[in-house]
């Protein structure tokens, strides 16, 4: 093999390990900027990888298992919302609960049953362009993402505005669980055509570091999301390359990276205000 | 209080519900957990050694929670006490008592540094508490596979072998926790008696000194704790401090306990640091509460290793365990409010 090849060979699979991330991303970053850091992002891509793949098995359509990727996720997304934006019930503690939840019960249906390996269906990386695009319209151009953008800022001003701020983010959160599921669901559908125990095995907690890595912007969340891929992609690559590079430290790195952004980028970020507060209204 | 009840029955309910439609028996289900956590003395010997990580986790959980300081990180904080106490045992030439001492105190200094380094890092540039713990637990998972991955740091001797797995060496049998006594049967280990001890050490330093009035007041309310000559940068560090050793101490007592394999493995805490942080939210961070309630998550734990034999998998103990929390912090809430949209 020449120098060409092994490079084409790194990029492409480091696009694919990039792929679910970015889907994921977008949806966390809308979160996020709502004000919910949604650590239950890998609950949500782990649910609709199982899912996914339990229908696509089921109806014989990729297509469909898509769809219910999407579809758990979104679920997941309305329950995290409800427990935390209308019950106000601490949104890490939620998020512990369902991605402990969710890590039994998928592992717990697996173990029961079979799904069969499927070919791999690429396609839905097309949507991804257009996702990414939608995301920044709804969160920088639309009044929607205007309202979430307060919300995130300042829930206090924006309630008094006449916006809800706990519709708002149970909105957002209900966006980041269909993105979190898509990208899920392509992990499982689109990659690698079938399901095992604990299959995103930590990618949600990669897609939160990406956000912070990408300090609360959307073309530097994806970057991140880029750069994590490629990390992965060069740990997978580099032995049958017969280059020695500390896998460890690739597998941590975008942990170190995200840590550092933040580190060194504190006073620079756009952290939004309200990030990880959960509003209640004071009553007068 | 009813609530709770009729909270945490619906999550049995739930539980009981899945093993049908998977086509198992609750009734044996039952059975078997109980028949592996207490049924007899080997079964409430192993729940005990269970109970002990977890109640320390929960104790630290507690006392970071009180100062209003969200650690989640205890995960990586049990690897970095199990690293730091393996680094201790098996290069220290101390003899037995001394050693382990040794061993336990490395792991705490250890695990309370690293949880520190999250505090520094809020203190000096307004790094959000709750992401850099959770981040450090995934930097914590590599370190510790760094380690037994590199022979000339903790990996096992080759001694002739032709393979060598990512471990370290056993630990000499000097440095391991010995049993307290052994009743026709019954085995108490040693780290029981240290993690109840830490677990009232706690509730009393949170409700009966100066520092733990400084601590819960600004959990309460942290202008008013500061406008009052708190001094928050200090009792938050301290408090994420201790939170960390405590989990590095149930490392180094999970790490030298019967049942660990007292090799340091990257795998090694049995994701028991997720589990004493929820055994910390059931107790509402009373580390009093939490005795009770670590021993229940220890009941699932050795008695959810023998489901699998009869055909229920051992996951469903993770999924009681998840709903039991959530049917524990759900009930403040009106049920009105539970609506869809």
């Amino acid at each position: 093999m020449n120098l060409l090849d092994d490079l084409g060979t790194v990029l492409s699979s480091s696009l694919r390990l990039t792929a679910p991330l970015a889907f994921a991303a977008c949806g966390e970053y809308l979160a996020e900027r709502a004000g919910t850091l949604n650590i239950s992002v890998e609950a949500m891509m782990l649910g609709a990888a199982f899912s996914s793949v339990a229908v696509a098995g089921a109806t014989g359509s990729a297509t469909t298992g898509l769809a219910a990727g999407v579809l758990t996720g979104a679920l997941i997304g309305l329950i995290h919302g409800n427990l935390a934006h209308r019950l106000t019930i601490n949104t890490f503690v939620v998020g512990l609960v369902l991605n402990a939840l969710v890590l039994g019960l998928t592992s717990f249906l697996i173990a029961g049953a079979t799904f069969g390996s499927r070919p791999p269906q690429r396609w839905p990386l097309l949507l991804l362009p257009g996702i990414v695009l939608l995301t920044w319209w709804l969160v920088e151009r639309s009044r929607w993402g205007l309202e979430l953008r307060a919300v995130g800022e300042n829930p206090r001003a924006a309630d008094m505005t006449g916006i809800r701020v706990g519709l708002r983010r149970r909105q957002a959160l209900l966006w980041c669980g269909a993105l979190a599921g898509l990208g899920g669901a392509y992990l499982a559908v689109g990659e690698v055509g079938s399901f095992n125990q604990n299959m995103t095995a930590g990618r949600g907690y990669l897609v939160i570091a990406a956000v912070i890595f990408g300090g609360w912007r959307l073309g530097r969340t994806l970057v991140g999301c880029a750069v994590f891929g490629l990390a992965d992609a060069l740990r997978l690559a580099l032995p049958a390359l017969g280059v020695t590079l500390n896998s460890q430290l690739l597998i941590a790195a975008p942990y170190l990276l995200a840590l550092l952004a933040m580190v060194l980028f504190a006073t620079r970020h756009r952290r939004p205000r309200a990030l990880g507060k959960p509003f209640v209204r004071q009553e007068p | 209080m009813t609530r709770t009840a009729a909270w945490s029955a619906l999550a049995l309910l739930v539980s009981a519900v899945l093993i049908v439609a998977t086509g198992g028996s609750p009734v044996e289900a039952m059975q078997a957990l109980v028949r592996g956590s207490v049924a007899d003395a080997t079964a409430i010997s192993v729940t005990l050694l269970y109970a002990a990580p977890l109640l320390l986790i929960a104790a630290g959980a507690c006392v970071s929670a009180s100062a209003g300081v969200f650690n989640i990180g205890q995960e990586g904080q049990v690897l970095i006490g199990a690293l730091a106490g393996a680094a201790a045992g098996l290069r220290l030439a101390l003899p037995g008592p001394a050693l382990i001492a040794v061993v336990g105190l490395a792991g705490a200094l250890a695990a309370g540094f690293w949880a520190w380094l999250s505090a520094l890092m809020h203190r000096l540039r307004g790094v959000d508490i709750v992401v850099s713990t959770l981040l450090m637990t995934f930097v914590a998972q590599q370190v510790v596979a760094f380690a037994v991955n590199t022979p000339w740091l903790l990996q096992e001797s080759r001694l002739g072998r032709a393979t060598v797995l990512p471990q370290t060496n056993k630990l000499p049998p000097r440095a391991l926790l010995g049993s307290l006594g052994s009743y026709p049967g019954l085995q108490l280990n040693a780290g029981l008696l240290i993690a109840v001890a830490a677990a009232v050490s706690v509730a009393v330093l949170l409700t009966r000194t100066r520092w733990g009035f400084r601590v819960t007041m600004l959990g309460l309310n942290p202008a008013a704790a500061a406008h009052s000559g708190v001094r928050v940068t200090v009792v938050t560090g301290s408090a994420l401090a201790i939170s960390g050793t405590l989990a590095g101490l149930a490392g180094a007592v999970l790490l030298t306990s019967p049942l660990s394999t007292n090799r340091l493995q990257p795998g090694g805490t049995l994701g028991l640091g997720w589990d004493g942080l929820l055994v910390a939210l059931i107790a509402r961070n009373r580390p009093l509460l939490a005795i009770p309630v670590a021993l229940l998550f220890a009941v699932l734990r050795s008695g959810g290793s023998f489901l699998a034999a009869t055909g229920v998998p051992s996951y469903l103990a993770d999924i009681v365990k998840a709903l039991l929390v959530l049917a524990f912090v759900a009930p403040r809430v009106p049920w009105r409010r539970l609506a869809v949209a």
